[in-house]
C-alpha cells in the first residue's frame, strides 16, 4: 500500500507545474489548460484523503469540482473566442488596458 | 519494492512528464494531447484509490467532453504550425506502451489490500457515492445544476457574434 504522503507530494508537484504554466506561457488556451491541470492535482488530493480517511466526502467534493471545472472551461473558452475576435491575438501580455 | 510501489512510481513519473509537456511544448495541440495523457493517468490513480466512479467520470467529462471543447477552440482560432513529428510520434508510442504495460500488470496482479476500508464495505462504489450525493449533499447538487445552466447561457451570450445595428 502506497502511503498517503506519496500522493500528496505527487499532487503538489503537478500543482506546481500547473502554476508554472499559468505564469510562464503566453498563450491563453495553454493557460486555461494549466488551470485544468491544477484542478486535477487538487482532485487527486481529495481522492487520496477520501481513501485514507475512509470517508466518501472527498469523492463528492471531486464530483462538484468537476462540475465547476466544466463550467469554468466553457466560460473561459467563450471569453477566449470573444477576446480573439476583438484583438486577433491570444497573448495575455497584450491585454493591459486595465494595467495601472 | 513491491508491486504497488512500482506501479505508483511508474505512473507518477509519467504524470509528471506529461504535466511538464503540457507546460513546455510549443504547439498548442501537442499541449492538449499531453493534457489528455495526464488526465488519463490521474483517472488510473482514482481507480487505484478505490474511486472507480470518479475515475469513469474523469475519463468521460475531462478527457472526453472538456478536451474535445479545447481542441475545437484551438482549431477554430489558430491552426497549429506544421512541425516535425518524428520525436512526438516516438514519445506517444512509448507513452502508450508504458501505459498499456502498467494497466496490464495492474489488472492481472490485482491484490487485495489488507486494510479495513477495502475488505469490509463497498467503499467508493457508485452506490456509496450516490447515497452520499443525494443524501447529505442534495442542496449543493441542485446548485451545481443551476451553475451549469448559467454557464451554458453565459457561453452562448459571450461567444455570440455581435450585431452591428
Amino acid at each position: 500500500m502506497v502511503p498517503l504522503n506519496h500522493y500528496l507530494i505527487l499532487s503538489a508537484i503537478v500543482f506546481a507545474i500547473g502554476v508554472l504554466g499559468v505564469l510562464a506561457r503566453r498563450n491563453l488556451i495553454v493557460v486555461l489548460m494549466s488551470i485544468e491541470l491544477m484542478l486535477n492535482a487538487v482532485n487527486l488530493t481529495f481522492i487520496a484523503f477520501s481513501r485514507f480517511l475512509g470517508s466518501m466526502e472527498g469523492q463528492v467534493a471531486v464530483f462538484f469540482v468537476m462540475a465547476v471545472a466544466a463550467a469554468e472551461a466553457v466560460i473561459g473558452l467563450a471569453i477566449i473566442i470573444s477576446v480573439f475576435r476583438h484583438r486577433q491575438s491570444l497573448d495575455p501580455q497584450e491585454m493591459q488596458l486595465l494595467k495601472w | 519494492m513491491d508491486a504497488s510501489n512500482l506501479v505508483f512510481f511508474t505512473l507518477a513519473t509519467l504524470l509528471v512528464i506529461s504535466s511538464l509537456l503540457v507546460v513546455l511544448l510549443r504547439n498548442v495541440v501537442h499541449c492538449a494531447m499531453a493534457l489528455v495523457a495526464a488526465l488519463l493517468i490521474i483517472s488510473i490513480f482514482y481507480v487505484i484509490l478505490q474511486a472507480p466512479m470518479v475515475g469513469v467520470l474523469q475519463v468521460l467529462v475531462y478527457a472526453g467532453a472538456i478536451m474535445v471543447l479545447f481542441l475545437f477552440v484551438i482549431m477554430f482560432l489558430n491552426p497549429a504550425p506544421q512541425q516535425q513529428s518524428g520525436v512526438w510520434l516516438g514519445f506517444s508510442g512509448l507513452l502508450a506502451l508504458l501505459l498499456g504495460g502498467v494497466l496490464t500488470t495492474l489488472l492481472t496482479k490485482a491484490e487485495r489490500a489488507a486494510d479495513p476500508v477495502a475488505s469490509t464495505v463497498l467503499f467508493g462504489s457508485p452506490e456509496m457515492l450516490a447515497k452520499s450525493l443525494f443524501g447529505d449533499f442534495v442542496l449543493p447538487f441542485e446548485i451545481a445544476s443551476v451553475l451549469l445552466l448559467v454557464a451554458i447561457v453565459g457561453a452562448v451570450v459571450l461567444a455570440k457574434r455581435e450585431r452591428r445595428s
